[in-house]
């Protein structure tokens, strides 16, 4: 880390991925969701940094490390403001909003008590549904919809 | 994956008017024994007495064999079995499997495990299908058609599957008007009127049972069950306003049935069943007709 005039800088990279402008209170969510605490990368993590946006915010950066589209979309389920920079040779190549995907598998919690994926063993689908601004979830076993705001995001993945 | 019934929107309207026309041929000629030799599971993870029953003479009917259980309660699902071991256990034995259980979803994902056809037989408050099918053939039977049809729901529209089932059902048909009767606590929810709105279906909402009654050509009655209530002194207020008599029907239309996916309560009077406009034994009879032919389909006989 360096200190530039007073206010606290992350260093830059030189090949890899930086996740910016996530919710502070969603970094640990975002970092569960990648498996970063699988990941023999270098990482550096920052939080409750001022954003004019987010009010405080959270950067992740990831040394040598390129995620496919698919893995960072699911981001989105709990960081849809979030940043993507693919950075090569220090420069930023790549600067993207995340996407939310059409599918979820796998990560995202029903919120039906009583639906089976709450009971067994079963991975979760939801079909991404978007309608009068609001971004609900479908089960695709229970068919209950869940706001997106408004889901749990699995602990094991 | 072999084709299954779990929910009403696996069949196109096509697939739906099909089985309608087979459950019609079916009840002109109830013993077709089309399928000898073949072994149907029912697996009841909850009793339904009813449902099972249908299910059962609908296979016997078909020439099939059962084998099943009617409570989870001493099957090794009380070892801890999983649900999925289950079905793939069952699916070794049989050609097709009849499933109910409480939790949402466990059909589907019984469907998704097993090799055999799954017919969904209700999973919890999710969905029916072989009950949406047998209201829309009643309805036909008696109408003689599925478009332009004026329902009344009456009771409670809130947690009823029946009741939403039916209602996406009739909207793939032309024209239907819809009013919805039931206390404030049982009101339709939101979801259902707004796919209703988005398809330009005119529905009336009140909580008179006398409303909407003379103008409509099928009242489907539910049942308002106790236990949805946190208090239980507007439980018995509600109870008896929606009970109908033999009186409030002086001015319904000749054509007009009354229809109850069972079993009743106070909901309908006695004096009704006497009625011409009762309509709900032969609507649970014709349930095994259709029952037979979704079987039927499904194990691609018809």
């Amino acid at each position: 880390m360096e200190q530039k005039g007073k206010e606290l800088k992350v260093s830059a990279i030189e090949n890899g991925t930086v996740l910016d402008h996530i919710p502070a209170d969603q970094l640990f969510k975002v970092i569960n969701i990648l498996d970063l605490q699988h990941s023999p990368h270098p990482i550096t993590f920052g939080t409750n940094l001022d954003s004019k946006m987010l009010g405080k915010k959270a950067i992740i950066k990831i040394s040598g490390k390129f995620f496919k589209d698919e893995e960072l979309n699911r981001v989105a389920l709990v960081a849809p403001s979030a940043n993507v920079n693919i950075i090569r040779n220090y420069e930023v190549v790549e600067k993207r909003k995340i996407a939310i995907p059409e599918i979820i598998e796998g990560i995202a919690k029903c919120s039906n008590p009583k639906c089976v994926t709450n009971h067994q063993k079963i991975k979760t689908i939801f079909t991404v549904i978007t309608h009068n601004g609001a971004t609900k979830l479908h089960c695709h076993y229970c068919e209950k919809e869940t706001p997106i705001e408004n889901v749990e995001v699995n602990s094991m993945l | 994956m072999p084709k299954s019934l779990i929910s009403i929107h696996d069949f196109s309207k096509e697939e739906i008017l099909h089985i309608l026309d087979i459950a019609a041929d079916f009840e002109k000629n109830p013993n077709q024994p089309i399928l000898q030799g073949k072994v149907i599971a029912t697996l009841f993870f909850e009793p339904s007495t009813r449902t099972r029953l249908s299910f059962e003479t609908a296979s016997n009917r078909l020439g099939a064999r059962i084998i099943g259980f009617s409570d989870a309660g001493n099957t090794s699902v009380s070892k801890g079995e999983s649900l999925k071991d289950t079905i793939k256990m069952v699916s070794n034995y049989v050609d097709l499997i009849v499933i109910r259980h409480p939790l949402e979803g466990s059909s589907r994902y019984a469907s998704e495990v097993a090799s055999v056809p799954v017919i969904n037989a209700g999973d919890g408050a999710n969905q029916h299908p072989s009950q949406t099918l047998l209201d829309l053939y009643t309805i036909r039977q008696t109408q003689g058609r599925l478009d332009n049809i004026n329902i009344d729901m009456v009771g409670d529209l809130k947690y009823g599957r029946t009741v939403h089932s039916l209602l996406q059902a009739l909207s793939l048909f032309d024209a239907p008007q819809f009013t919805f009767t039931a206390p404030e606590e049982l009101s339709m929810p939101n979801e259902y009127k707004e796919f209703l709105k988005e398809r330009g279906i005119p529905y009336h909402e009140t909580t008179e049972l006398s409303y909407g009654l003379n103008q409509a050509d099928i009242l489907y009655m539910t049942r308002v069950q106790q236990e949805r209530f946190s208090d239980p002194m507007e439980y018995e207020k509600v109870k008896n306003c929606y009970s109908l008599t033999a009186s409030m029907l002086d001015e319904a239309k000749p054509n007009m049935k009354i229809l109850h996916p069972l079993p009743r309560i106070t909901e309908i009077a006695q004096d009704v069943d006497d009625t011409p406009f009762a309509y709900y034994f032969k609507q649970a009879k014709n349930g095994m007709f259709v029952r037979m032919a979704i079987i039927s389909y499904l194990l691609g006989y018809r």
